[in-house]
């Protein structure tokens, strides 16, 4: 059992709010959830749509084919219309059919509603959307219990509950029953987008100290962050540019606090002289980078994995970093923990890397168990450290220094010099000392090396043909490996989370025997093979790459691999 | 009583001979000193530039971070522990050219630092060009017919901007700005001091004698707390150059306005452990 439900309309119609209903409700009623959004740089007008599937099976991705649709506008349907399956249902408004739908066979393919008149009738055309929930959920089978009158509750004040139940009863009188669902089966869900998923991770981490600059589709990292200040005792800073962001993040690492900025590519673009200083001062910090498709403006709220070559190497000159790709919501929340401690471990730069699609993708999951995640600083001691000749940038072996907050210990000063410096990091130009503390710098990947987490891999133990990915094209390629498979095309997938420094074991154990290479990637430029191939000489001999700011879906990956193979 | 000697630096200097520099960090020293602080419990924030120098040159804790990017690093050290003093010491180039967009938001933002610019009106490190304060006409080893912009009035912007705290002094009157530095780092809430200091090798108009001739003291009968008077006072340039505090608002610093942190431990203290966040769940089922 799989249904895909899409709700369409214009910006403005309230599609969020319907859709956030009906998604609470189908987890409430046990099933698996996974929602993603399409939406234009405008708060009112274009077309915006959300797509709802849910089974009783674990949801991985979004997926084409529909099931539902729920139009709100003509251009809903004429847009979606193709994909919808066979047995599939239009549910349009008759306000909208009335004025728009000029031909008797239009029809055909609709179910009309009254919602809109059902609306005024009860007194409040803004109930409107209810009423379509009432005739959805009695399509649907799904009986009006208590779970959804607690969706409801959760939803409306007071004052417009009771007319919202109202509202809600009489749309499911007004249908028919056309599906029969099986029972779900996922007890105790709980359902979380990319952002908030990344957004809690960090919180339960440590992070205390949140500055940056709103920017789609990072913004919701922050607004959750900043909306739970009172209960932790956080601060989250709103500043007035990306620059002032990263360089405050900085600013409170290094006196002591957990801390990060986030922003998507433009913000990370005027972040990038930051990163060098983050990196020569040795000072732990997470940058955040939701993806979005550039160059400059781009299209701002859609999605793309096209930062990935710029940020590998983004400031001048040379530093030691980390680049972490998050690959679902709950590796978001996981990863995000395990960052914070890896920047503390290696006093190093940990940039993230999320996108549009994952970052407004909301699932079902297990809850989290917060019992995995530990919070480790790793602030030296008397014990660790001579106080009283206090290097902060001592050359040691494995190349990180004993690190020590200012005002620690009365006998031990810290300086922190974006120029090259000494081991008590005063400005220097020696040549010794500066080559002394460029190894020591860069010596800490080689210890980083040992704890990489190594890419997950799906499909055929013995693959013909491998796919390489990236991030949150997991999601649909998982899916579409196991579509593959299903027809004996004997496909296995490897998705990299931890890019650089690059895990290898994995990729020289599945590359040995395999006839193909494909890269997957939301990019034009292939950006992830470019970088397998210069760092082991693997070659991606086949591509299938998107850049149209639209996640690829897993019917789309059988197709073009299935083409690029042929 | 700390030993005032605490606070010299080993670190070999790099300005100038006679550069007005010298005359500030001398001012800067006893004025710590003579606060009672310890080096341990200052920080001295720069950006780059002959004065962003400054944190090599004093034994305290030191941030030099990048050109034009003092105040954000400063105000953060300070968000993250209140219980230290933040000072920081950069150039007019660093604080009112490349970090003018930072200026301008952390006089809203109000957190409890001082900054101490050393307003020498032209670009030493770079050798000679002009700066947001050099006087328009004024030739330059980069404008060679004269600077073309209008000149860039810190005081008078502060004001207008609603600063806590502003005020001005001169890098030759140590008294003086020993004063205006205490008055400033006492002051609860983000205190701009602008500092006269002549530049000895690029800048032959503005000249120890130059100053002297022009700079005036306020006196005691003059209110910082009278807004007109101070915008007034601000325009104030040219034969005769004010120094002293030049403007007053009491108002809560940026941590005293965080309501959720009053009566708690500076930021670094915060006790948390990862089982805290659990309760978040709650609102995801």
């Amino acid at each position: 059992m799989d249904y895909n439900i899409l709700i369409g309309g214009f910006a403005g119609q309230g599609m969020d709010t319907l859709s956030k209903m009906l998604e609470l409700i189908l987890k409430r009623k046990h099933y698996y959830v996974f929602s993603n959004k399409d939406y234009m740089s405008r708060v009112r007008g274009g077309h915006n749509f959300i797509q709802v599937r849910f089974s009783d099976k674990p949801l991985y991705s979004h997926v084409e084919e529909l099931d539902i649709i729920i139009a709100l506008d003509k251009n809903t349907v004429d847009i979606h219309k193709n994909r919808l399956s066979k047995k599939g249902t239009i549910l349009i408004d008759k306000s909208i059919s009335d004025k728009e739908i000029q031909t008797p066979e239009e029809y055909d393919f609709m179910s009309v509603i009254s919602s809109v008149e059902v609306a005024k009738e009860l007194g409040n055309h803004r109930v409107a959307g209810t009423v379509s929930l009432g005739a959805i959920l009695k399509m649907l089978g799904l009986e009006i219990d208590e779970a959804v009158l607690d969706v409801l509750r959760h939803t409306f004040s007071d004052e417009i509950y009771e007319l919202n139940e109202k509202a809600l009863r009489r749309g499911f009188e007004m249908y028919e029953q056309k599906y029969h669902l099986d029972k779900g089966n996922f007890e105790d869900s709980i359902a979380i987008n990319g952002n908030q998923a990344a957004a809690l991770g960090a919180l339960t981490g440590g992070l205390t100290f949140y500055s940056a600059y709103p920017m789609t589709p990072s913004t919701s990292f922050m607004t959750y962050l900043s909306a739970k200040m009172d209960q932790t005792g956080i601060v989250v800073e709103q500043v007035e540019d990306e620059i002032a962001a990263i360089n405050m993040a900085i600013g409170a690492s290094y006196a002591g606090v957990r801390a990060m900025t986030g922003t998507s590519g433009g913000g990370f673009s005027l972040m990038t002289e930051a990163l060098g200083l983050a990196g020569i001062t040795e000072t732990p910090l997470v940058v955040l980078n939701v993806q979005r498709p550039g160059p400059a403006t781009g299209l701002p709220t859609r999605t793309e994995q096209s930062d990935l070559s710029f940020i590998l190497t983004a400031s001048h000159g040379e530093i030691p970093r980390m680049v972490i790709a998050l690959k679902n919501p709950e590796h978001a929340f996981y990863t995000m923990a395990r960052a914070l401690n890896i920047a503390d471990k290696y006093q190093m730069l940990v940039i993230i890397l999320s996108d549009q699609y994952l970052s407004d993708i909301t699932t079902t999951l297990p809850a989290f168990d917060f019992s995995k995640i530990e919070i480790n600083r790793y602030i030296a001691t008397e014990q660790d450290t001579d106080i009283n000749d206090y290097k902060r940038y001592k050359v040691t072996e494995n190349g990180v220094s004993p690190r020590l907050i200012p005002g620690q210990f009365k006998e031990a000063l810290v300086m922190a010099d974006s120029d090259e410096h000494t081991e008590y990091g005063h400005i220097t130009e020696a040549a010794d000392v500066r080559i002394a503390q460029m190894d020591k710098r860069m010596r800490k990947l080689d210890i980083l090396k040992e704890e990489l987490e190594e890419p997950s891999y799906y499909g055929s133990e013995n693959p013909e043909n491998l796919i390489i990915a990236w991030g949150s094209v997991e999601g649909p390629l998982r899916e579409a490996v196991q579509r593959m498979n299903d027809k004996d095309m004997k496909i296995g997938a490897l998705v990299f989370s931890d890019i650089s420094p690059l895990p290898v074991k994995m990729l020289e154990k599945y590359t040995k025997e395999v006839k193909n290479i494909i890269n997957v990637e939301m990019n034009y430029t292939g950006q992830l093979a470019k970088f397998i191939r210069q760092e082991t000489g693997i070659v991606c001999n086949k591509s299938v790459l998107k850049y149209d700011g639209r996640q690829i879906s897993p019917s789309e990956i059988v197709k073009r691999v299935s083409e690029v193979l042929s | 009583m700390i030993d005032p000697k605490i606070y010299n630096s080993a670190d070999e200097n790099a300005w100038c001979p006679g550069c007005g520099n010298f005359g500030i960090l001398t001012a800067l020293k006893e004025t710590l000193h003579e606060l009672g602080l310890h080096p341990s419990e200052v920080v001295i924030v720069s950006g780059i530039g002959q004065a962003a120098k400054t944190p090599h040159y004093i034994n305290c804790n030191g941030f030099n971070g990048l050109h034009g990017r003092a105040v954000p690093p400063a105000a953060a050290i300070k968000i993250a522990n209140k219980n230290l003093k933040v000072i920081i010491d950069s150039g007019d180039g660093d604080s009112y050219g490349e970090g003018g967009n930072h200026l301008l938001h952390n006089l809203r933002r109000n957190v409890d630092i001082s900054h101490f610019v050393h307003d020498n009106q032209i670009y030493g490190l770079t050798k000679g060009q002009g700066s947001p304060t050099t006087a328009a006409g004024q030739k330059t080893s980069m404008q060679l017919d004269g600077v073309i912009s209008e000149q860039f009035n810190p005081v008078a912007f502060a004001v207008a901007m609603h600063a806590s705290f502003v005020a001005r002094s001169f890098s030759a009157d140590k008294e003086h700005l020993k004063e205006m530095m205490k008055a400033a780092i006492n002051h609860n809430g983000y205190s701009l001091l602008d500092i006269l200091q002549p530049c000895v090798t690029f800048n032959d108009v503005n000249t120890y004698k130059w100053y002297k001739e022009r700079v005036y003291k306020l006196d005691s009968s003059y209110d910082p707390y009278d807004r007109v008077k101070a915008f007034e006072t601000a325009q104030q340039w040219g034969e005769s150059i004010p120094i002293g505090v030049i403007y007053k608002e009491d108002k809560p610093s940026f941590i005293e306005r965080l309501t959720h942190l009053e009566g708690k431990e500076a930021l670094v203290h915060r006790k948390w452990k990862p089982s805290d966040a659990e309760k978040f769940l709650d609102e995801l089922k």
